[in-house]
């Protein structure tokens, strides 16, 4: 009789998160896997099954294999700064914590995560702006010409890399701080007996031994990397927000099919491809660290 | 154990040299680390000292990190160009709602999650970690349509509707009551003749205070800078939330970086200091993110 009442009460206190969760998740997600089949212009009423067509679509359609393209060189370049660089400092400050200088270490590296977006976007536009910037005049300095870094192709890529890992690397330390505290201090001195010097343990114990969390960072910064928007939109549109001058990303890309084109069936196709991806990722996180667990 | 005065000269020299190294080490990692934490801080402080400099300052080379002419001016441009306190407002406020709900959804399923074993709770547990692998950027288009056949585009509300729970909030509550409350507790309640409910709000709750704190600040921050959803659910100019109001302001007008960074500084400066005083809270949200085992 106690235990029904107690099984009652859960699913009655379970039910309004319930629900909230089902309407806010679940349906949405259903809703985007059931439209990506779909070809549905906003504007007019029948929504035709297509099967497969839009995704068929999608691999000859330039802006979209350009904006797969920047949000793949994005992701995998601010892992490829985060990773090493969030490693090594995390190492240095973990050296010297217990100092009165690793509050203020930490505190100050890990800030540039918590600011608003745009703001932090902002002060890097500055930094970027071809007239006024203090990186074309730091550059001229050395003789280097002035670069468009926000208007070249090419270099808005970079900006947008910069702008990213500068956000995400106090999430790498912090995290990688966390791993330096959990591992067994004991191996580090039979290391140091046997006469290894700081930076061959770090090289020897501390990468090998930190790989779940290097594995963790990693697809944090992958996913969060593929689902960039707010940094290049903020970063490279101009004054007179023309779409041209705008680094091409998924979600961008995504947004202006479903808002200025009003093709949502086809802009859900490209959720459902960015869905894809993410979960190729969180299944390669899962594979490692299983085989991990059973080695 | 050597006695000290066994040791010889040699040993003694060589014994000073490895801790002069080791000191020289040490300085040499403190100045490498006050470089680089000035660094990542520096573009920061020159959009707040923008913020406050005359157009011709502005300009100069090298950059001053202390405007000498400092002005209001820009501030003042700003709030008569644009509704910037609006849009703090109503920032402040979804972010406030979007906390209470977190709290309030993530502390009931993560606590019934953590202590009613039941067969069909883990099938809908598996059904909530399942969707926490997808990002909100991937279904927010249909969420879309649903806030907007509810009628509540271009308010609070419909902003919320994205915003109620948090997956992360709930594994993080669930693994909280796991740590600190302890099985015994409640059946010594439930002996009492404690309703379930009552357990909940006095025993559980309090219990939870800390965790709930930390995820509170999460909740907060993470709608503080939401930016995708605002763009799309508020678009008219008064039902902006500050980021998306910023992000817009630049595109509208010719770029005046003064009034921008001005702008920037009025939405950087509070969430710096609030970042400060919630450190502590702060930290522990985001480090338990990395240790889900």
């Amino acid at each position: 009789m106690l235990k029904r009442k107690r099984w009652i009460f859960a699913i009655l206190a379970l039910l309004p998160t319930l629900a909230i969760f089902a309407y806010v998740r679940m349906y949405p997600i259903i809703d985007i896997l059931r439209l990506s089949l779909h070809r549905w212009n906003i504007l007019s009423k029948n929504k035709p099954f297509i099967g497969l067509e839009n995704f068929r679509e999608l691999m000859s359609d330039n802006l979209f294999l350009t904006s797969l393209m920047n949000t793949t060189i994005i992701a995998f370049g601010v892992l490829a700064i985060t990773i090493p660089l969030g490693m090594v400092i995390a190492a240095l400050i973990f050296h010297r914590t217990r100092t009165r200088m690793s509050g203020f270490y930490e505190t100050s590296i890990f800030i540039p995560h918590i600011v608003s977006l745009v703001p932090a976007a902002m002060a890097w536009k500055w930094i970027f702006d071809a007239r006024l910037g203090p990186l074309n005049a730091l550059l001229s300095a050395f003789g280097i010409e002035p670069q468009a870094w926000l208007f070249d192709p090419v270099l808005s890529v970079v900006c947008v890399i910069v702008l990213c890992s500068w956000q995400a690397l106090g999430y790498a330390v912090l995290i990688y701080l966390v791993g330096f505290k959990n591992l067994p201090v004991s191996l580090y001195e039979a290391a140091k007996l046997d006469g290894a010097s700081g930076p061959k343990s770090f090289w020897y114990l501390s990468i090998p031994m930190l790989k779940p969390i290097t594995l963790y960072v990693s697809v944090v910064t992958l996913v969060s990397g593929f689902n960039v928007y707010a940094q290049p939109f903020v970063l490279a549109s101009d004054s007179q927000g023309a779409p041209g001058r705008q680094v091409r990303v998924l979600v961008l890309d995504m947004l202006e099919n479903s808002f200025r084109n009003y093709r949502v069936g086809y802009a859900a196709s490209e959720a459902v491809v960015l869905l894809v991806i993410v979960l190729v990722l969180t299944l390669i996180q899962f594979t490692m660290l299983r085989e991990k667990g059973k080695a | 154990m050597t006695d000290f005065a066994e040791l010889t000269e040699a040993e003694h020299a060589a014994g000073r040299r490895l801790r002069a190294r080791k000191r020289a080490v040490n300085i040499a990692i403190d100045v490498f680390l006050t470089l680089f934490s000035i660094a990542m801080l520096l573009p920061l402080v020159f959009l707040i000292a923008n913020a406050f400099k005359t157009p011709a300052e502005m300009l100069a080379w090298p950059p001053t990190i202390v405007p000498h002419d400092p002005t209001l001016e820009n501030f003042r441009a700003v709030l008569g160009e644009t509704p910037l306190l609006r849009w703090i407002l109503n920032s402040v406020l979804f972010a406030i709602m979007s906390s209470i709900a977190i709290i309030a959804t993530s502390s009931i399923a993560g606590y019934i999650f953590a202590k009613f074993r039941y067969r069909s709770l883990n099938v809908i547990f598996a059904l909530f970690l399942a969707t926490a692998i997808v990002p909100f950027e991937v279904y927010m288009i249909p969420l879309y349509f649903q806030v907007k056949s509810l009628g509540l585009l271009n308010s609070v509300w419909g902003l919320l509707i994205g915003y109620l729970v948090m997956s992360f909030g709930i594994f993080l509550i669930r693994q909280n009551v796991i740590h600190s409350i302890p099985d015994e507790l409640l059946e010594a309640a439930r002996l009492d003749g404690a309703s379930e409910f009552w357990i909940f709000v006095h025993v559980v709750f309090p219990l939870l205070r800390g965790a709930l704190g930390a995820l509170g600040v999460l909740a907060f921050f993470q709608a503080w800078t939401a930016f995708a959803w605002p763009m799309i659910v508020a678009t008219t100019r008064s039902s902006y939330t500050i980021e998306v109001g910023l992000a817009l302001f630049q595109t509208g007008y010719t770029v005046d970086l003064g009034k921008l960074s001005a702008a920037s500084a009025t939405v950087l400066i509070p969430s710096v200091i609030t970042f400060m005083i919630l450190r502590r809270n702060f930290v522990q949200g985001v480090a338990s993110t990395g240790m889900k085992e």
